[in-house]
């Protein structure tokens, strides 16, 4: 290797970057549909194929974990994207507080879906739903019903596990809580919660479930299609041997029902191939596409008269809590400093 | 790093003006490429700009004392080992002769290749309950359950100083190594007539005329670990980058999330600026006329066992053991090598990091020639403040990447739509330029450290005869700094090779619709909690980022062995600053 002259390094730099910006495809050919995706690909792509097999519309994608909204309003009127699938509430109704959305307006979507999983301004369209459960250990919890209230019981003292509290699930459920019961109320609980875990909050929603297996806790707060992922995990058959020490239990069955969060897709305000993505909406609203979301994610479908996949079914009924969603989303800044400040991550005081 | 004013140091006026012609034009290229780096940074600061809606006020009260703390210690576990481990092994490759060591020469660098979220996963997956190290304990003692015996929490403060310094030490090796190497033997011969034992040669000879080499491979580590987001995340170890995500993800703050990372950099600066202003009266450029190397100590029976020992562990930790795990679980997911998307992921992970490694050493090299050629502080500030960038969280920089790449793409569509009625589009977001951008931004520090830092060792006599002989810059940097720095200039391009292999944040936000990358893929499995789609891939990172170790490592033994030969001839030897096997 010499290194003579800069410009030859200019020039290959230049030459080869060139190569690379022609691998981009042109994203706004007709015929097209862009997605800005929260969602795995993996996960997604048997609908987008459904989709693709029953319009004709290619579907791009892009997945990412973060900045998508503020990519797409820093992108103003000339952004590629069209919709963006989300999953939470906070996120949902995030993107619509950012000005980056539109409405949906549709006849179909509004006949596919209840009005509970809709904005009301039609920015955002709730597409799944999940559940925040207890799963108990098989061997060494005998009770078959439970309240989140409960959690803070000293009884559990040492036994529950649980991911960061600042994990936007832990946020919807403790969001959830203070539309319930007031800030105040929240906060006694969730430092009760916090003394009664067995390590301190780390890894995600499978290693709590690990935590039952290995008995280092007796419950564990967890979302309901882990259970379908790791009952069905065929690469890593260790999860089937972790899902069979728990069974799940559905929180507040007896009374207001179990939390739930949402899963949704977002129009973007300049959406360039706006009748794809409207398109596109409507076919995620169909019965048919609901039940292949439900097969694939283990999630709840929102279409009434389309059943959940029969593995779900096997979980028990879902009672589902009824508070609106908007409520969750709106108290989601004051869960997150609650969070802050109970130190809930540094786990149990003592 | 070092900016040796010799009171001979040539000037515009010492030499004949014809010959500082071309001058001013590097020095342009330079505030071109300076302000083009700067923009993300300014972004960021602009974005802070805004209120934060009493954001500090809860900070304050509730999280911030406890994420500095971390921060703090965190930062400290990982600079006293990375220094400890780093400078040592170096030592030792460099000065001591024992059996293996011109395998650890280039085995000790292999850690780098393994990304930090890759690491933590593999060793959460060794160490854990349900892990063959506490299943084999377990079966040993007889225990049944967590609660009959103690074992050491990986997902801990302390876990995380161990995997962040299990793959970052390699910058300090690295650096402490090309230092040691370029060390003329005067002195240490000097040291050694005089009586000095080997331990007093390396502390008080050796070690302070390498600090600047040391300094710019431990900010690296740390600035790294200060950026770091998936181990720390997964450790639920929480730092200030946590509490950034925090206020910017759950709390829809990202003015808030902007000012503090707005705040962390001004730390940093003021730390780097410190060690610097402790260290400017020193001068440490060697005239290295008829120089040769420091003769070696030769180690034998329990001294070379513990330097076999002291070099070994440091790369059983951070490759073997992580990249044992990763194979063990690539043998589960083989037909993925079938997989053409799987293929496409490699070749445009390579390719981007080709270029853009090429970019960023290029663009390092413009930088520091132009102040060395005009001694101009502000840009020298420009530049350093430009290298901090690699603290900044990756997502937050991302962010700050993203808005001038759209406003650039945007402002670009409006003229040329004014003027010829034509739309352009979105030209450099979302696309490959768009992500070598995104990484020079993230990455024009470890270049810059290391290439200052060789220049910084070449004597300003060499320009002054270049000058005398009549050659213009461009010559002068091309035929004489250009050749003396070859060796640093290799190894600022292996870490920004690898580096930008391994880069996430941007990429994963930046890229263009269908398009991954290695890391990308890795990461889209790893958040559906799938490890073990997430290992061949993180395997061949590790492969492909290992690769330019070892070819760099043949091609500098090459150019050893040719310069050896002519030292006999009395010849000039900078050594190779790139291990050679």
């Amino acid at each position: 290797m010499t290194f003579k002259t800069v410009p030859s390094f200019a020039r290959t730099a230049l030459l080869a970057s060139t190569l690379v910006v022609s691998v981009a495809p042109v994203a706004l050919a007709d015929g097209e549909v862009n997605i800005y995706s929260y969602r795995q690909p993996t996960l997604i792509q048997p609908l987008l194929d459904a989709f693709t097999a029953e319009t004709g519309i290619k579907t791009n994608v892009i997945f990412a974990n973060e900045g998508l909204e503020e990519r797409i309003a820093a992108e103003g009127a000339n952004s590629p994207a069209d919709v963006l699938l989300s999953v939470d509430i906070g996120r949902l109704d995030g993107a619509k507080q950012a000005g980056i959305t539109q409405p949906i307006v549709s006849d179909t979507v509004k006949a596919n879906i209840p009005a509970t999983y809709l904005d009301p301004e039609g920015h955002w369209v709730g597409l799944t739903t999940r559940a925040r459960v207890i799963y108990a250990s098989k061997d060494r919890v005998q009770q078959d019903t439970i309240t989140y209230e409960e959690l803070a019981d000293p009884k559990w003292k040492g036994k529950i596990c649980t991911r960061s509290g600042q994990h936007v699930y832990t946020i919807g459920l403790v969001a959830s809580m203070i539309a319930h019961k007031g800030v105040e109320e929240t906060e006694k609980w969730l430092v009760g919660l916090r003394d009664n875990l067995a390590r301190k909050p780390a890894g995600n929603d499978r290693s709590q479930v690990q935590g039952i297996k290995n008995g280092e806790c007796d419950i564990a707060l967890s979302n309901t299609y882990y259970m379908g992922a790791m009952m069905t995990n065929e690469k890593e058959p260790e999860q089937k041997e972790w899902a069979a020490s728990a069974r799940m239990i559905f929180p507040n069955a007896a009374d207001r029902g179990t939390h739930v969060n949402i899963a949704g897709i977002v129009m973007a305000k300049h959406a360039p191939n706006k009748d794809n993505a409207l398109k596109l909406v409507e076919f995620l609203s169909t019965p048919k596409a609901q039940q292949i979301y439900a097969e694939a994610s283990f999630e709840y479908p929102v279409t009434p008269g389309v059943a959940p996949s029969e593995l779900v079914q096997s979980f028990g009924t879902l009672k589902a809590d009824t508070l609106s969603i908007q409520e969750i989303a709106k108290n989601r800044k004051a869960a997150s400093e609650l969070v802050d400040k109970v130190r809930f991550d540094d786990g149990p005081a003592s | 790093m070092t900016h040796p004013t010799p009171p001979a140091s040539p000037t515009a006026s010492a030499s004949p003006p014809l010959a500082r012609r071309q001058d001013g034009l590097w020095l342009a290229l330079a505030w071109a490429a300076a302000a083009i780096v700067l923009m993300p940074l300014a972004s960021l600061a602009l974005l802070a700009s805004g209120s934060s809606e009493g954001l500090w006020g809860h900070l304050a009260s509730t999280v911030l004392p406890g994420a500095l703390a971390t921060t703090f210690w965190l930062m400290l576990g990982v600079g006293l080992v990375t220094t400890v481990v780093g400078v040592t092994t170096a030592w030792l490759v460099t000065m001591c002769r024992f059996p293996g060591r011109g395998l650890f020469d280039w085995a000790l660098l292999v850690p780098l290749a393994v990304p930090t979220y890759i690491i933590a996963i593999a060793y959460v997956e060794v160490l854990q309950y349900a892990g063959p190290v506490q299943s084999a304990v377990r079966a040993l003692f007889g225990f049944s359950s967590p609660r009959e015996y103690w074992f050491p929490e990986i997902r801990s403060l302390g876990g995380a100083i161990f995997v962040l310094s299990a793959v970052l030490y390699p910058y300090v090796y690295l650096t402490a190594r090309a230092s040691f190497l370029l060390q003329s033997a005067g002195p240490l011969d000097v040291a050694r007539t005089l009586g000095a034992t080997p331990l007093r040669l390396f502390l008080r000879v050796a070690l302070p005329m390498s600090r600047p080499a040391i300094a710019v491979g431990v900010s690296l580590a740390l600035m790294e670990c200060l950026n770091d987001i998936g181990a720390v995340t997964f450790f639920g170890v929480k730092t200030l980058t946590f509490s950034i995500y925090d206020t910017w993800l759950n709390r829809s703050n990202l003015t808030g999330a902007a000012q503090l990372a707005c705040a962390m950099l001004v730390v940093v600066f003021a730390l780097l600026t410190l060690e610097r202003r402790a260290r400017a009266r020193q001068r440490f450029d060697q005239n290295r006329g008829k120089q040769h190397a420091p003769t070696p100590y030769r180690l034998t029976g329990w001294r070379a066992a513990g330097a076999l020992v002291a070099c070994s562990l440091p790369v059983l930790l951070g490759f073997v053991v992580p990249a044992s795990l990763l194979i063990e679980r690539s043998t589960r997911r083989l037909e993925m090598l079938a997989d053409p998307d799987f293929l496409a992921a490699a070749a445009n992970s390579a390719l981007l990091a080709g270029i853009a490694s090429l970019v960023i050493v290029a663009l390092a090299v413009v930088l520091v020639f132009a102040v060395r050629l005009r001694k101009s502080g502000r840009l020298r500030l420009a530049a350093r403040i430009a290298a901090i960038g690699y603290a900044v969280p990756g997502t937050v920089l991302a962010v700050g990447i993203l808005i001038p790449l759209a406003r650039f793409d945007n402002g670009l569509d409006a003229l040329m739509e004014q003027l010829f009625g034509i739309s352009t589009g979105l030209l450099l977001l979302g696309s490959g330029t768009g992500l070598i951008y995104a990484y020079v931004v993230r990455f024009i520090a470890v270049a810059h450290g290391q290439i200052e830092d060789g220049f910084g060792k070449i004597s300003p006599n060499l320009d002054m005869a270049a000058r005398t002989l009549g050659r213009q810059s461009g010559r002068i940097l091309g035929e004489v700094h250009l050749p003396l720095l070859q060796p640093v200039l290799l190894s600022a391009l292996l870490i920004t090779f690898v580096d930008c292999m391994k880069e996430l944040p941007a990429t994963i936000l930046l890229r263009p619709f269908n398009f991954d990358t290695l890391a990308t893929t890795v990461f889209e499995a790893a958040s559906r909690e799938a490890f073990e789609d997430a290992a061949l891939p993180a395997l061949t990172i590790v492969v492909l980022g290992l690769a330019p170790v070892i070819l760099l490592a043949r091609t500098s033994a090459q150019t050893f062995r040719t310069r050896a030969s002519r030292r006999t001839t009395g010849g000039q030897t900078p050594g190779p600053l790139i291990p050679g096997p």
